[in-house]
């Protein structure tokens, strides 16, 4: 008779197996999936403690706090997948703040019969994009939903980071006469995404440009510490962003058509499905309000940087008691950029 | 109204359809509504459908048209 | 992106607009509507009207698909949506018109019913291929330039024997409304609303062809002018209304000579007559009941009619009082004048049709001109 290994635990199958109520019930599965998982990708002491929370110390100055949860569908798609867009929009919303990102934590809702093979592409890929950005996932949490009641799988992230003494951004400290910075070609990662939607299809070599920007804005910071304003302009697009800034900032805007910059290939798809770029959304650009006088200095720090190759000026603050944001159409007409209405849809017409 | 899009024909597919290209994003399209189209044609598509070919020397005459509008009735 | 980029250079438009500008005759108005939806997109998207002089004056028109569709069609469409079992596929224009009791297609779906965006009728096609236990309806509208595409879909659907496929027809003509205007007591009798001439719409032609507009041009002695879809062509376009205005023509001319000509596209024709037939009277949203103004799938197709398999009853809807939709869109009053006009009545609450889509002149004039009707505006840096 064979001996019988009395400390054999069978794997977790992540090649063929799926999510069950086990993997949420907070039992011995449950435990085996954060284990093999979680703790082996994420890698780091505080996960390997295994404690509820993680005890961190964090440098003395002001913290920013961000969190965002992931719904987006497709869960893969060209240049990035819900895993990596997930890290990079937290770090990004920290980084916004003007701070240094520092931990974050991740939160897993997982629908039962989820592919562990998909949940394992997610999750490395989530590690990858913390390890490249230094930020360690310090703790998280897993809960499982009936078949039916989630998209597959939806993430929660929250970052933590800490303000560099003399810096303050915020959305609403834009100034008539202040420079209008764009970093890079804008409607990317919408449009990578809607290349995928069924029946809406089309074959392009566009991907997403999810990235993590706390480098860039760290150079940008170093050039010139008076930023007024940092934002990154994801759902809704660059037109919801500067709406925003300009209703908190109580001001208004005034940009140039033919100073920003569109990839062809994304330009074509919006005239293909009938969108505006201005509305399509980005996971790795930001807008950056700064004093004009400082605009080239920060202009110079986000071309040297690989994710501001692109970056341009695109227009100016102005006194307005409307808050308008208007631009001049590369044709030579002007138009409001309005707020967003609902969600931007294709058309026919 | 009828939101249209020049496009190139980049290689004709069964049954009465084409693969087209805009800036670079592909898409198979019909040409159920049209006839004689050939690759390196530019036809105008609407929701999936080829409409009309677009005849390059008309467009050239258009583009002429407008160039040559600044240029009539010059103050004497 | 060829014939596209060329068709919107900066440099060119100053060259028509400072033509326009020497040849409008200061001495009068042009009063010129663009019937086409996309032409009054393509206007206020790219500010034409900075380019154009103060005399030249673009009313909008009502050939905004979306715009001109009755609540009670609407009302329909989600009856159809709710069907259990039922797919509804739908171009995604329609779905946040505004319908009976606070609905919309948006909002059905939210509450569950299975309602697809398309992007082609093909599209809907095969949903119906890939799904032959579900009843799948297409939820068809447009002017000329989409009915062909829906005949194809519906020719095929009886060549497949898909018994599960059908579609609920909403096709509307323009020459139709376009005599609707012209009749319109405004226009024809009393003269308030001087209306000089006409920019024609740019994709309906290319299967109509520029022939149906001479009507117009003989009877009502008003010029038209086909234009392409971008602006420079409507701009080109309208240099050539003010020049046959000013020498006192009314002829039908054509600016998209690259994709329109005479007779338009013969195949297309022939096949919308083949799986349709015109309608006594339609209920234009906005204009009321225009007579030969829409299509119906004919008696050969009738399988595939979903207003027929379904029995939809169609009941009528009124617009809400303070709307002015009905005057705007015969260009009697300017979105401005309405006193719902961005304050009840915005993109994200539309009340009429004018602002349902946004092709419609006044969802065109709040999204992309409001700036305008404010003395105080920023200046340019």
């Amino acid at each position: 008779m064979s001996q019988v290994r009395s400390d054999y635990v069978r794997p977790v199958d992540f090649k063929r197996g799926h999510v069950d109520m086990s993997h949420g019930g907070g039992g011995r599965a449950m435990g085996q999936l954060i284990e093999e998982l979680f703790v082996r990708e994420f890698d780091n002491a505080w996960l390997r403690a295994g404690n509820d929370g993680a005890s961190v110390t964090i440098p003395p100055g002001r913290i920013v706090i961000a969190t965002d949860s992931h719904v987006v569908s497709p869960l893969f798609f060209p240049g990035g997948d819900i895993g990596c867009l997930s890290v990079h929009g937290t770090l990004n919303d920290v980084a916004m703040g003007g701070a240094r990102p520092l931990y974050l934590a991740a939160s897993f809702v997982l629908e039962e019969g989820f592919p562990l093979a998909d949940l394992r592409r997610i999750v490395t890929s989530m590690a990858l994009a913390a390890r490249d950005a230094a930020v360690p996932i310090v703790t998280g949490d897993t809960k499982v939903v009936e078949k039916g009641k989630g998209d597959g799988v939806f993430i929660t992230t929250t970052g933590v980071g800490v303000i560099p003494e003399g810096i303050d951004i915020a959305s609403d400290r834009a100034r008539p006469g202040d420079a209008i910075l764009v970093s890079g070609t804008l409607g990317d990662h919408g449009v990578a995404i809607m290349s995928l939607r069924e029946n809406l299809s089309f074959e392009s070599t566009i991907t997403s440009d999810t990235a993590a920007l706390h480098g860039l804005v760290a150079a940008m910071v170093a050039a010139a510490p008076r930023i007024h304003c940092l934002r990154d302009p994801t759902r809704g697009g660059l037109a919801t962003t500067l709406n925003e800034i300009a209703t908190q900032s109580g001001c208004g805007m005034i940009i140039r058509e033919r100073d920003l910059h569109v990839k062809p290939q994304v330009a074509a798809a919006c005239e293909f499905l009938g969108l505006d770029p201005l509305y399509v959304a980005n996971e790795g650009k930001l807008v950056a309000i700064v004093p004009m006088e400082d605009s080239e200095a920060v202009l110079g720090a986000m071309r040297a940087h690989p994710l501001g190759r692109d970056a341009a000026l695109i227009g100016s603050v102005v006194e307005d008691p409307h808050h308008f944001v208007q631009m001049q159409t590369t044709f030579g007409g002007w138009r409001n950029v309005d707020w967003l209405t609902g969600e931007q849809l294709p058309r026919i017409c | 109204m009828c939101l249209a899009i020049p496009a190139l024909v980049v290689a004709l597919t069964e049954p009465d359809a084409a693969l087209i290209d805009v800036g670079g994003v592909r898409k198979t399209i019909s040409l159920e509504l049209v006839e004689g189209i050939a690759p390196g044609d530019y036809v105008v598509v609407h929701v999936g459908y080829a409409l009309a070919r677009l005849d390059p020397e008309e467009a050239q005459r258009t583009l002429a048209l407008f160039a040559s509008a600044g240029e009539l009735a010059l103050p004497s | 992106m060829k014939y596209i980029d060329e068709f919107r250079d900066g440099a060119l438009a100053r060259r028509l607009s400072s033509a326009i500008a020497r040849e409008a005759d200061g001495g009068r108005t042009y009063n010129l509507m663009e019937f086409c939806g996309g032409h009054t997109h393509a206007i206020s998207r790219y500010g034409i009207a900075d380019l154009l002089p103060d005399n030249v004056h673009m009313i909008h028109g009502p050939g905004c698909p979306v715009c001109v569709l009755p609540i009670g069609r609407i009302d329909s469409a989600i009856e159809l949506a709710a069907r259990p079992g039922l797919i509804l596929a739908t171009y995604a224009d329609t779905m946040r018109i505004p319908a009976s009791k606070g609905l919309s297609l948006l909002k059905a779906k939210a509450r569950g019913a299975d309602i697809r965006m398309v992007y082609s009728s093909a599209d809907a096609l095969r949903i119906a291929r890939e799904n032959p236990e579900h009843e799948v309806v297409f939820f068809a509208i447009g002017f000329e330039t989409t009915t062909p595409p829906t005949a194809v879909a519906i020719r095929q659907a009886q060549a497949l024997g898909l018994s599960n496929f059908s579609v609920f027809c909403n096709h509307v003509l323009t020459p139709a409304a376009i005599t609707n205007i012209l009749e319109s007591p405004e226009v024809r009798k009393l003269g308030t609303v001087p209306l000089d001439g006409f920019v024609g719409p740019a994709h309906v032609s290319t299967v109509i062809g520029s022939q149906p507009y001479e009507f117009f041009a003989d009877e009502y002695c008003k010029p038209v002018v086909i234009a392409g879809f971008e602006p420079l062509d409507v701009m080109q376009a309208i240099l050539m209304l003010v020049r046959q205005l000013n020498e006192g023509r009314a002829e039908v001319e054509n600016e998209f000579t690259r994709a329109v000509g005479r007779e338009g596209n013969v195949k297309a024709k022939a096949l919308i007559a083949e799986v349709f037939e015109l309608r006594s009277s339609f209920e234009w949203r906005g204009l009321g009941e225009v007579p030969y103004s829409a299509l119906r799938i004919r008696e050969a197709f009738r399988a595939f009619d979903a207003e027929v398999r379904y029995g939809l009853a169609y009941r009528p809807v009124p617009d809400n009082k303070a709307c002015e939709c009905g005057a705007i869109l015969r260009g009697v009053k300017k979105p401005t004048d309405c006193k719902v006009f961005g304050t009840v009545c915005t993109p994200d609450n539309p009340i009429g049709s004018c602002m349902v889509s946004s092709e419609g002149a006044c969802a065109a004039h709040y999204t992309y001109g409001r700036f305008r009707d404010i003395p105080v505006v920023a200046s340019a840096s």
